[in-house]
C-alpha cells in the first residue's frame, strides 16, 4: 500500500489541506454540545435572552463554517483520489503493455483486467476516505471521550465501555456475514452459468427435449441462492438493532448515574444533555469507522495485487546498447546474402514455469520466398514454434537467427514489423472492417486495404455488405461468419505486405474451395514473401516447398510431400486419415 | 419512462410479491412499530432530564420509572427492527427467485429465433444484475421509503404535540432539507450516469485490448492502445472529480442543515423555556429530534434515485418474461412410428422477409439414405437443420416424416426421432456420465459405457482424472474439441434414434481423434436416415443425395456423379478442391 503512496506526492496540497479542514470541522462539531449545555445551564437559568441568541448564533456560525471547511475537504479528496487513480491507471496500463507473453501467461487476462479496473477503483476509494475520514473519525471518537472526561471523569467510564462494545458487535456481525456473501456470489455465478449454458445449448436442449430437466436444474440452483441470501439477511438484520440497543442503553446509564452526579452537585442538567449528545456522536463515528476498516482491508489487498503487477518486470527486452533496426529492405541487402532467412539452431524451449520442453532440439532453415508448411497433432508444438519467431518468447536453449544474426540483436519493434501474423483464433476488434485492417498498418490507404481484402478472398462478401468496408464489427465479429472473420484477419496481416507471413492454422473455418483459392492468390501476389503455414490439414500444406512435421515437440521430418509420405510415418498417418 | 408505464411495471412487480404479502405486511407493520417506539425515546429522554433538575432536586423514583419505560421501548424497537429486516429479505429474495424462474422458463419456450437474435450477454445481464437491482431498489427500497416517511411524519407530529410554535418552525425549515437532498441527488445522478458511460467505454477497451494483448504485441499496436486508453482516462478523470465531489456533498450538507435546525430549535426552545412554556427536558427532546431530522430525507432521496434505475431494470426483466412463446403443442400427436422417410414439399423459408432464402424446396428421402449438404462457408447449410428439427418453422409448404406433417406432431415427438451432433458441441457442467446420459437419464452404467465404446470415447474417458465421474468445466474447456465431439456422438449413440443430423467439424482436431470421429460417425449412420453437413470428400461421395447450397439457397441436388456431369456449381466446388488433392 505504501509503495503506491508515492503517487500522492503529486497531490501534497490536497492531502494536507483536506484533512486539516476536516479536522477543524470536527472540532466545531465537538464544541456544539458544550455551547448548547451553556444555553441550558446559563441562558435558561438566568433568563438571559441576549445570551441565548448570542450562543445560538455561535452554533449557526459553527455549522456554516463547518460546511465550508467540509466542502473544501471533499473537493480536495475528489481531486486527489481521482487524480491518483488516473495516474496509476495510466502507468499500470503502460506497464502491462511492456509485458511479454511470459508475463501475460503468468497473470492471465482476467487478473490483469481486474487489477486495472476493480482493484484500482478500490484504491481510489481508499485515497478519498483517507483524506475525508481517516483524520475525522478517530478524532471524533477520541475527542468525544476527552470532552466527556473534562465534563465528568467518573461518568466518562461509560464511554470507555460503550466504544469497545459497539466495535465488538460490528466486528462480530461482519465476520459472520462475510463468508455468506462470498457463498452467495458463488451460487449466483452458478445461476448465470446455467443461463449461459441454456442459451448456447438451446438447440441441443430442444433436440433432446430436455427443457423441463433444465428448468429443474435452474430452480435448484436458484433455490440455493435464495436460501443463502435469507441466511445472510438473518445475520445482518442484527446490525442495526444491536448498535441501536447499545447506544440507547448507554444513554439510560448516563441518565441514571448522571442523575446521581447532578444530585451531588458535581454535574449540571445541561451537561447531562451534552453527555447524551457525545454518546450519539461516538456511536455514529464507530459505524463509519467499521466501514473504514472494511474499505482499507480491501484496499490493502488491492494494493498488493497492483504492486505485484508493477513489480513484475518484463523478462524479454531489447538488449541495452547497440541494437540494429531491421527493415524489409535491409533483409534483401546483399551484405547478408548467403545466410538462410531464418534458421533454428539446436533450439529447445520450455514455457516459463514448466520444465517439460514444448520444443526440443529443433534445427530448421527457411529460405527467402519459400512456402513452408508445419503440420502435426494437437500439442505437437506447431504454434509454439511460430511464436518464437517474432520473439514473443525467448528460446531456452540454442539460437534463432535471421539472416545469420540472432533475433536478440534486433530491436523487438523492428523485428516484429517484418512479420504478418494470422492467429489461430479469428479475433476482430470493434470498429469498421477497414479499421480492423489498419491495426496492422495505421496509415494503410484504401487501395492497400482493398488489395489485401482481395487476396484474402474476402472482397466478394465485404463488398456485398450494405456498408462495405465501413461495416461495423459487432461483438467481436458476431455479425460475420467464422470463415468471414478468418479472411479478414488474413487481410489484416497482408496489408503490411510482410516479409514473412505466419498463418497459424488460419484456414480452419474456410471450406476447401476458399482454402484452395486463397493459397493460389497468396502464391501469385506475394512472390517475395516467405509464408509459414501451420495446419492440421494435409491438404492445405501439401504443395508447400518445405513441410516440417512435428511430433511431440520434436521434428519428425522435413521435406516435400512425396518424400515425407514415403519416409515419415507420422506424416503418412496424418495424410491417410484426411485424404480420401 | 412515463409515469403510467412506471405504475404498470410496479403493479406487475407487486403481483410477483403477492404470494408473500404476509411478509410485506409484516415488514411494514414492524417498520411502523419500531419507528414509533424509537421516536418516543426522545420524549422520555426529555422527561428524564426534567427529573434531574439540579443538586438535591433529582427525583430518583421518577427517573427510574422513565428509564424503565425507555428500556422497554428500546427492546421493542430492536425486536421490530429485526423482524422488519427479516421480512424484507424474505419477500425480496422469494420474489427475486420467482422472477428468475419465470425468466428462465420463458427462455426455454421462446422460438429459437429469439435466442439467436438476442446477444446472450444481455440476457444473462438481465437475469443476474437487473433482477438484483430490482430487489435492491424496489423491494428493499420500499421498506426504507415507508420507514423514512413514517419517521418524518412521526417526528413532526411529536414535535407539534410538545410545542406547536417550535414544531411549526421546524416544518418551515423542512423545504431546506428537501431542496438540499434533491439538489445533491440530481447532480450526483447526472454525473454518475456520465461516469458510468465513460467507465463502460473504458471497460470495453480494456477487455478488448488486454483480452487480446498477445495480438496487440504482434501488431506493435501497444502505443496506439495506450493513446486510446489515456484519452478515455483523461475524460474519466474530469468527470470523476465532479461526480465524486457531488456525491460526497451529502454528509456535510446534511450536517449543516441539521445544524441550522438544531440551532433554531435551541434558540426558540430556550426562549420558550425562559418564558416557562417549555421544560429543559422538553428542549432536550426537541434537540434529539433536530439532530436526526435530515437523515430520513437523505435516505428517501437515495431510495428514489435507486428506484428509477430499478424500474428500468424491472422493465427489461418483464420484456423477457413477455416474450411470445412458441405455439403450443397441445393436442398434437405425441409420437409416430418413424420409418426414416422424410419429404419436403414446396418449402419456402427465410429468416428475414426481405432476403429470400429457400424457395420451393422439394426433397424425397428414402429410409436409411444419406443426404449430404455441401456449400461454401456461410452458405446457410444449417438452415436445413433448423427446418428439419423445427427450430424454425417453414414459411410455406410442408415437411413430413413417415408421411406425417411435422407441424401436426409435438415438437418433442419430432425431435426425439432425430439424433443430432453439431459442430459446436455443447456440454454442460456435470460429469462425463451425466453428459452422455443426457438423452436417457435412466441409462444403466453398462449402456453408457457401451455407447462410449461405440463412439470411441471410452479409452480417453478412462484416461481422464476421474474417468466417467470427471466433471466437465465451463462448456467443456478441459477437453479438446475432438473429445467433446466424441462425447456428443456417444450421447446420440445411447438413444439410438431412427434419424440423424450430423454436422462435420472443420477445425482443429488432431489426427487420431479425427479417425475416431469418422469411424464413430460411420457406425452411427448404419441403417439410419442421415442428414450431414459435410466437409469431407469421402462423406460426400458415399452419400445418396447431395444438396449443394450457395448464398443461402439450394442451387443443385443430385448424386455425386450426376452433379459432376452437370458441370455446374458443384463441379466447380469439387474441382477447386480436387485440383489440390490429387497427388
Amino acid at each position: 500500500m505504501f509503495k503506491l503512496a508515492r503517487y500522492l506526492r503529486y497531490f501534497k496540497k490536497e492531502v494536507i489541506i483536506g484533512p486539516f479542514f476536516k479536522l477543524l470541522e470536527a472540532v466545531f462539531e465537538l464544541i456544539v454540545p458544550l455551547v448548547m449545555a451553556s444555553i441550558i445551564d446559563i441562558g435558561i437559568k438566568n433568563k438571559d435572552t441576549a445570551y441565548v441568541l448570542q450562543r445560538g448564533g455561535i452554533i449557526l456560525l459553527l455549522g456554516f463554517m463547518g460546511l465550508v471547511f467540509a466542502l473544501i475537504c471533499q473537493y480536495c479528496a475528489a481531486r486527489a483520489s481521482q487524480g491518483f487513480g488516473t495516474m496509476v491507471r495510466n502507468d499500470l496500463y503502460a506497464h502491462i503493455n511492456s509485458f511479454s507473453h511470459a508475463e501475460l501467461d503468468l497473470f492471465g487476462t482476467d487478473t490483469l483486467i481486474n487489477v486495472l479496473t476493480n482493484d484500482l477503483n478500490q484504491m481510489q476509494l481508499a485515497v478519498a476516505m483517507l483524506i475525508r475520514l481517516v483524520v475525522r473519525v478517530p478524532f471524533l471518537i477520541i475527542g468525544a471521550i476527552v470532552m466527556s472526561m473534562i465534563l465528568d471523569l467518573k461518568l466518562s467510564v461509560i464511554f470507555l465501555i460503550v466504544a469497545p462494545l459497539v466495535s465488538a458487535v460490528l466486528y462480530l456481525i461482519m465476520k459472520k456475514s462475510v463468508p455468506f456473501y462470498k457463498a452467495r456470489q458463488k451460487k449466483l455465478d452458478k445461476v448465470s452459468l446455467i443461463t449461459r449454458e441454456s442459451l448456447s445449448g438451446a438447440r441441443v436442449i430442444r433436440a433432446f427435449s430436455k427443457q423441463e430437466h433444465e428448468i429443474e436444474r435452474f430452480k435448484r440452483a436458484n433455490d440455493e441462492v435464495a436460501d443463502i441470501a435469507i441466511s445472510v439477511g438473518k445475520i445482518s438484520a442484527f446490525l442495526n438493532p444491536a448498535t441501536f440497543a447499545i447506544l440507547n442503553i448507554a444513554i439510560l446509564t448516563i441518565l441514571w448515574f448522571g442523575g446521581i452526579r447532578v444530585n451531588e452537585g458535581s454535574l449540571t442538567q445541561g451537561e447531562v444533555v451534552a453527555f447524551t449528545n457525545y454518546i450519539t456522536q461516538i456511536s455514529l463515528a464507530l459505524v463509519v469507522f467499521a466501514n473504514l476498516v472494511v474499505i482499507f482491508t480491501k484496499a490493502a489487498a488491492s494494493a498488493a495485487r497492483i504492486n505485484n503487477v508493477f513489480e513484475t518486470v518484463p523478462t524479454l527486452t531489447d538488449k541495452a546498447g547497440d541494437r540494429s533496426n531491421l527493415s524489409s529492405e535491409e533483409l534483401t541487402d546483399t551484405g547478408l546474402d548467403g545466410y538462410p532467412l531464418i534458421s533454428f539452431e539446436n533450439v529447445s524451449f520450455a514455457y516459463p514455469g514448466t520444465d517439460k520442453y514444448a520444443l526440443e532440439d529443433i534445427n530448421i532453415d527457411i529460405n527467402e520466398g519459400e512456402i513452408v508448411g508445419i503440420i502435426g497433432g494437437t500439442g505437437s508444438g506447431k504454434s509454439t514454434l511460430v511464436n518464437l519467431l517474432p520473439r514473443f518468447y525467448d528460446v531456452s536453449k540454442g539460437v534463432i537467427k535471421i539472416k545469420g544474426k540472432p533475433v536478440q540483436d534486433f530491436s523487438i519493434d523492428s523485428l516484429r514489423k517484418i512479420f504478418g501474423l494470422v492467429p489461430q483464433k479469428a479475433v476482430l476488434f470493434s470498429g469498421s472492417i477497414s479499421d480492423n485492417i489498419r491495426y496492422y498498418k495505421e496509415d494503410a490507404t484504401m487501395e492497400e486495404i482493398k488489395w489485401a481484402i482481395e487476396i484474402a478472398q474476402a472482397k466478394d462478401f465485404v463488398e456485398r455488405l450494405p456498408n462495405g468496408y465501413d461495416t461495423i464489427i459487432r461483438q467481436g465479429g458476431k455479425n460475420l461468419s467464422g470463415g468471414q472473420r478468418q479472411r479478414i484477419t488474413i487481410a489484416r496481416a497482408l496489408v503490411r505486405n510482410p516479409k514473412i507471413l505466419i498463418l497459424d492454422d488460419s484456414f480452419s473455418a474456410l471450406d476447401y474451395a476458399t482454402d484452395a483459392n486463397l493459397r493460389e492468390a497468396l502464391k501469385k501476389n506475394l512472390k517475395n514473401t516467405t509464408v509459414i503455414m501451420v495446419s492440421q490439414r494435409a491438404n492445405t500444406i501439401k504443395n508447400a516447398d518445405k513441410i516440417i512435421v512435428l511430433d511431440d515437440g520434436k521434428v519428425a521430418g522435413i521435406g516435400k510431400h512425396e518424400d515425407l509420405y514415403r519416409s515419415c510415418h507420422v506424416y503418412k498417418e496424418i495424410c491417410d486419415s484426411q485424404i480420401s | 419512462m412515463t409515469s403510467k408505464e412506471s405504475n404498470q411495471t410496479l403493479k406487475r412487480l407487486f403481483s410477483y410479491a403477492k404470494p408473500y404479502r404476509m411478509y410485506l405486511i409484516g415488514a411494514l407493520f414492524s417498520a411502523l412499530v419500531s419507528v414509533l417506539l424509537s421516536l418516543l425515546l426522545p420524549v422520555f429522554l426529555g422527561k428524564a432530564v426534567d427529573f434531574i433538575a439540579g443538586p438535591g432536586k433529582v427525583d430518583f423514583n421518577g427517573l427510574l420509572r422513565t428509564i424503565a419505560y425507555m428500556a422497554l421501548f428500546i427492546a421493542g424497537s430492536c425486536i421490530f427492527q429485526w423482524t422488519m429486516s427479516f421480512c424484507t429479505s424474505k419477500i425480496t429474495y422469494f420474489t427475486v427467485k420467482d422472477l428468475r424462474n419465470s425468466v428462465y422458463e420463458k427462455l426455454n419456450i421462446v422460438p429459437l429465433e429469439v435466442i439467436d437474435k438476442t446477444p446472450h450477454g444481455n440476457i444473462i445481464n438481465t437475469m443476474v444484475n437487473d433482477i438484483d437491482a430490482v430487489s435492491d431498489g424496489l423491494l428493499q427500497g420500499l421498506t426504507q421509503l415507508f420507514s423514512g416517511i413514517m419517521t418524518i411524519v412521526g417526528t413532526i407530529g411529536l414535535m407539534l404535540s410538545i410545542n406547536l410554535g417550535i414544531g411549526f418552525a421546524v416544518i418551515l425549515l423542512t423545504p431546506l432539507s428537501l431542496f438540499v437532498a434533491s439538489f445533491i441527488s440530481r447532480r450526483t445522478y447526472r454525473k454518475f450516469t456520465e461516469q458510468t458511460e465513460i467507465k463502460g467505454e473504458m471497460g470495453g477497451l480494456i477487455e478488448e485490448m488486454l483480452g487480446n494483448q498477445k495480438l496487440i504485441k504482434a501488431f506493435s499496436y501497444e502505443d496506439r492502445a495506450l493513446e486510446r486508453f489515456k484519452e478515455i482516462n483523461a475524460r474519466l478523470h474530469k468527470c470523476g472529480v465532479m461526480a465524486q465531489f457531488y456525491s460526497s456533498l451529502t454528509n456535510p450538507c446534511t450536517r449543516f442543515v441539521n445544524g441550522v435546525v438544531y440551532a433554531s430549535v435551541g434558540i426558540l426552545g430556550a426562549f420558550s423555556a425562559i418564558r416557562g412554556n417549555l421544560s429543559v427536558g422538553q428542549l432536550t427532546s426537541f434537540l434529539a429530534y433536530a439532530n436526526q431530522y435530515t437523515k430520513p430525507f437523505n435516505e428517501i432521496s437515495g431510495v428514489i434515485t435507486e428506484f428509477q434505475s430499478a424500474l428500468a431494470s424491472a422493465k427489461r426483466v418483464f420484456a423477457l418474461i413477455d416474450l411470445e412463446p412458441e405455439p403450443s403443442d397441445e393436442g398434437l400427436l405425441s409420437g409416430i412410428q418413424a420409418d426414416g422417410r422424410v419429404s419436403l414439399k414446396n418449402v419456402y423459408f427465410s429468416y428475414d422477409k426481405s432476403v429470400k432464402l429457400i424457395e420451393d424446396l422439394n426433397l424425397e428421402v428414402k429410409p436409411g439414405s444419406r443426404i449430404a449438404i455441401v456449400g461454401p462457408t456461410g452458405s446457410g447449410k444449417t438452415t436445413v437443420i433448423n427446418l428439419l428439427m423445427r427450430f424454425y418453422d417453414a414459411d410455406k409448404g410442408t415437411i413430413e416424416v413417415s408421411g406425417v406433417d411435422i407441424k401436426k406432431m409435438q415438437r418433442k415427438a419430432l425431435r426425439n426421432m432425430y439424433g443430432m451432433v453439431l459442430q459446436d458441441t455443447w456440454l454442460f457442467e456435470g460429469t462425463v456420465r451425466e453428459n452422455i446420459a443426457y438423452g436417457k437419464e435412466d441409462a444403466t452404467e453398462e449402456e453408457i459405457i457401451n455407447a462410449a465404446k461405440a463412439a470411441y470415447a471410452h479409452s480417453f474417458i478412462e484416461r481422464l482424472p476421474n474417468g466417467y465421474d470427471t466433471v466437465i468445466t465451463k462448456e467443456g474447456s478441459n477437453l479438446s474439441q475432438g473429445q467433446r465431439q466424441l462425447l456428443s456422438i456417444a450421447r446420440v449413440m445411447l438413444i439410438k434414434p431412427p434419424m440423424l443430423i450430423l454436422d462435420e467439424a472443420t477445425s482443429n482436431i488432431d489426427t487420431r481423434t479425427e479417425i475416431h470421429i469418422q469411424k464413430a460417425f460411420a457406425r452411427l449412420m448404419e441403417g439410419r436416415t442421415s442428414f450431414i453437413v459435410a466437409h469431407r470428400l469421402s462423406t460426400i461421395k458415399e452419400s445418396d443425395l447431395i444438396l449443394v447450397m450457395n448464398q443461402g439457397r439450394i442451387v443443385e441436388q443430385g448424386s455425386h456423379e450426376e452433379l459432376l456431369r452437370k458441370e455446374g456449381f458443384y463441379h466447380k466446388l469439387y474441382y477447386s478442391q480436387f485440383h489440390v488433392t490429387q497427388t
